[in-house]
């Protein structure tokens, strides 16, 4: 305890200092923006912004790229009160009830319950995440290379389990993923794999052109051509202080949705996003009058609006403790740690004490910033959304090609930033999850050197994942997962009338697909 | 009949036995002694099988017909923007190929008035390669007379 407080001591004297604070600061602003905008999502703020922090020193980097990621969360969450419309994904169950709060006239009562609830969110999850991450990360001393296979096959069965689409689908996008990480330098025998003749494919293809691509440019590709922006309320500052009730129906909601989200957000996945469907669903399911939801019912947007801020400290778990990415946000996180030198792993925490800490304190530090953003100055970000969608768009596109240029100074980065783009299009239009293969690209190198070296060390035998428990738990925890999620599959398949889409008359009557 | 899921199992499948034939190229090892070849195949592999799950139970999903594709138009005009910024960047410069893709995008695509294109166009190319290769030191190419 003792020593959490010194180190915590050695990461204020690093938040606090002027640098850090001011790219803190920046983070914020910039993350509230990303997470207003719609279309723009953390994912790919971070990922623009990535070529940014190449001046910066790694800490004042990370520090800058986390501002953005929980401060989009609080942005997401202007639009969706006040125009229904949800500045990135996870703000979308805060639409529900939050606009329907403003239709009531209630738009400052929920921005100040969505805003005070992310920063109890951020700050207890930050709490938990600076106790919880050095005894994970002195545990995960002791993996070796099958522990790692077995962890990082089991976090990409997780996040296919917990996505919102089909299994098959999303094993098919991590398949996918992988795959994309299997071109480049076979790092155990030299060759090169994959290469068509471009030598900057020596060193794999990056996770920032194909994130870009696959969020933030199929996000473009679906989206121009859209009417013009919707009506914009503006509620006053007086107008944003909640009514005692209001207060005393948030206190649970936020208190779970903190717990919920801290909890999802360490499992691999769309965390921020997931736990916010959670939180909405538990809220209506503990509710003496679930029939409000829907209707405006604070909980609805306490509970979600916390649980998607807490989720973010919970992504950043795996992420400094183990060096695996819980998520595609994460996956670029690691990416930008290893672009300024810093190796990803349990070591981390022992040997960059002040990259830690100092991260950990500017958690602290940014929810109080974004907290003092988020609510006075609500009005002014809410402006942004008046700038037309014709203008915006072009304006995303160049940060866009300007970000993923910048990485490498690679016009091969922006040609696989288009077809991304496409395929991401396409994908999504085909009812694909695209996090999937953002994640397997980042894991595949980890997974094939962690599964190769496994059989070198048991000289060829498989047995080696079996016979050592922390390897065998976590393989039967990820086959259990498989089984129970391909049931329906196989259940589904078994009505060879469906499997074939042969049209059928229903017992009413209507025609409809069996 | 071509419904969603059907039309990309397929076409995931036929991605993974093109992955599996250029991996003949490679040495495979052994089941014991894996080479540069084994995991790609292993996991086009699953892949196939995914796709083959996919396409099998995709009868009852969404016709590809009845996608609606009604922003294609809009999508191919800025697909061809970024082929443009990738084939430009180095040739033309940062601030060139932004100008012009810029103008391409506001002025022929959406129809804005020619002041407006030029004054954002302008001030988008010249306001980012201020912000990020002077003031941030992002290196970015020059073009033609060191635009």
């Amino acid at each position: 305890m003792l020593e959490t407080l010194q180190n915590l001591y050695l990461g204020f004297s690093v938040a606090l200092s002027p640098v850090v604070l001011f790219y803190a600061f920046v983070g914020c602003v910039i993350g509230t923006l990303v997470g207003v905008l719609p279309g723009v999502g953390p994912l790919a703020g971070i990922s623009l912004l990535l070529p940014a922090t190449f001046g910066m020193d790694a800490t004042t980097a990370l520090v800058m790229l986390a501002g953005i990621y929980y401060g989009a969360m609080y942005g997401g969450s202007t639009t969706s009160i006040l125009m229904r419309i949800p500045g990135e994904a996870a703000s979308v169950m805060t639409c529900i009830d939050g606009y329907e709060m403003t239709k009531r006239g209630r738009a400052g009562a929920a921005l100040a319950i969505a805003a005070v609830g992310s920063y109890l969110a951020g700050t207890l999850s930050v709490v938990v995440l600076m106790f919880l991450a050095p005894p994970l990360a002195n545990f995960a001393l002791r993996f070796g290379p099958p522990e790692y296979f077995a962890l990082l096959l089991l976090g990409l069965l997780v996040l296919a389990y917990m996505s919102t689409g089909s299994m098959p689908k999303s094993l098919a996008m991590a398949a996918f993923g992988l795959l994309l990480g299997m071109i480049g330098i076979d790092p155990m025998t030299g060759f090169f794999r994959f290469h068509y003749g471009l030598v900057e494919l020596g060193d794999g293809i990056g996770v920032v052109p194909v994130a870009v691509g696959l969020f933030g440019i199929s996000e473009i590709l679906l989206t121009a051509g859209q009417p013009t922006p919707p009506k914009v309320i503006k509620p006053r500052l007086r107008e944003l202080l909640p009514f005692r009730e209001e207060w005393r129906a948030s206190f649970g909601p936020i208190g779970r949705g903190t717990l919920l989200g801290f909890l999802i957000g360490i499992i691999p996945g769309s965390a921020h996003i997931i736990s916010s469907f959670v939180s909405y669903a538990v809220e209506k399911r503990l509710s003496k009058h679930p029939e409000q939801f829907g209707h405006g019912a604070v909980e609805g947007v306490a509970g979600p609006e916390s649980a998607n801020n807490s989720a973010t400290s919970g992504a950043f778990v795996p992420m400094l403790a183990l060096g695996v990415p819980s998520g595609p946000i994460p996956a670029v996180m690691l990416a930008a740690m290893m672009i300024h030198g810093i190796n990803p792993g349990p070591l981390v925490i022992k040997e960059q004490p002040a990259l830690f800490w100092g991260f950990i304190a500017s958690m602290y530090v940014g929810n109080v910033v974004l907290l003092i953003l988020n609510l006075p100055m609500v009005g002014l970000f809410v402006n942004l959304l008046r700038i037309p969608y014709p203008l915006l768009y072009p304006a995303i596109l160049i940060f866009a090609v300007l970000g993923v240029y910048a990485v490498n100074g690679s016009v091969v980065d922006v040609w696989i930033m288009a077809v991304m783009g496409v395929l991401g299009y396409l994908l999504r239009k085909f009812d694909f999850e695209t996090a999937p293969i953002v994640l397997g690209l980042v894991l595949a190198p980890m997974l094939e050197m962690s599964f190769r070296q496994s059989l070198r060390m048991s000289d060829g035998s498989y047995a080696i994942f079996v016979s050592r428990p922390i390897a065998l738990i976590m393989l039967m925890v990820g086959l259990a997962l498989l089984l129970l999620s391909l049931r329906p599959v196989f259940t589904k398949a078994m009505d060879w009338r469906r499997s074939l889409g042969i049209e059928g008359k229903t017992s009413l009557g209507e025609e409809k697909k069996i | 009949m071509f419904t969603t899921d059907r039309t990309s199992g397929t076409v995931l499948a036929l991605f993974a036995l093109v992955v599996i034939w250029q991996s003949q190229s490679l040495p495979f090892g052994t089941f014991w002694q894996p080479g540069p070849a084994y995991t790609p195949v292993l996991l086009a592999f699953f892949l196939l099988l995914f796709g083959a799950l996919i396409a099998a139970t995709g009868g009852g999903s969404e016709r590809v017909a009845a996608v609606g594709w009604r922003e294609w138009r809009h999508a191919a005009a800025i697909l061809f923007g970024c082929a443009f910024a990738a084939f430009g960047i180095e040739r033309l410069g940062y601030r060139l190929t932004v100008l012009l893709l810029l103008t391409f995008l506001v002025k022929g695509v959406e129809k804005k008035g020619w002041i407006l294109t030029v004054t954002f166009a302008l001030g988008l190319a010249f306001g980012s390669f201020y912000l990020f290769h002077t003031i941030l030191r992002v290196p970015l190419p020059r073009g033609p007379f060191g635009i």
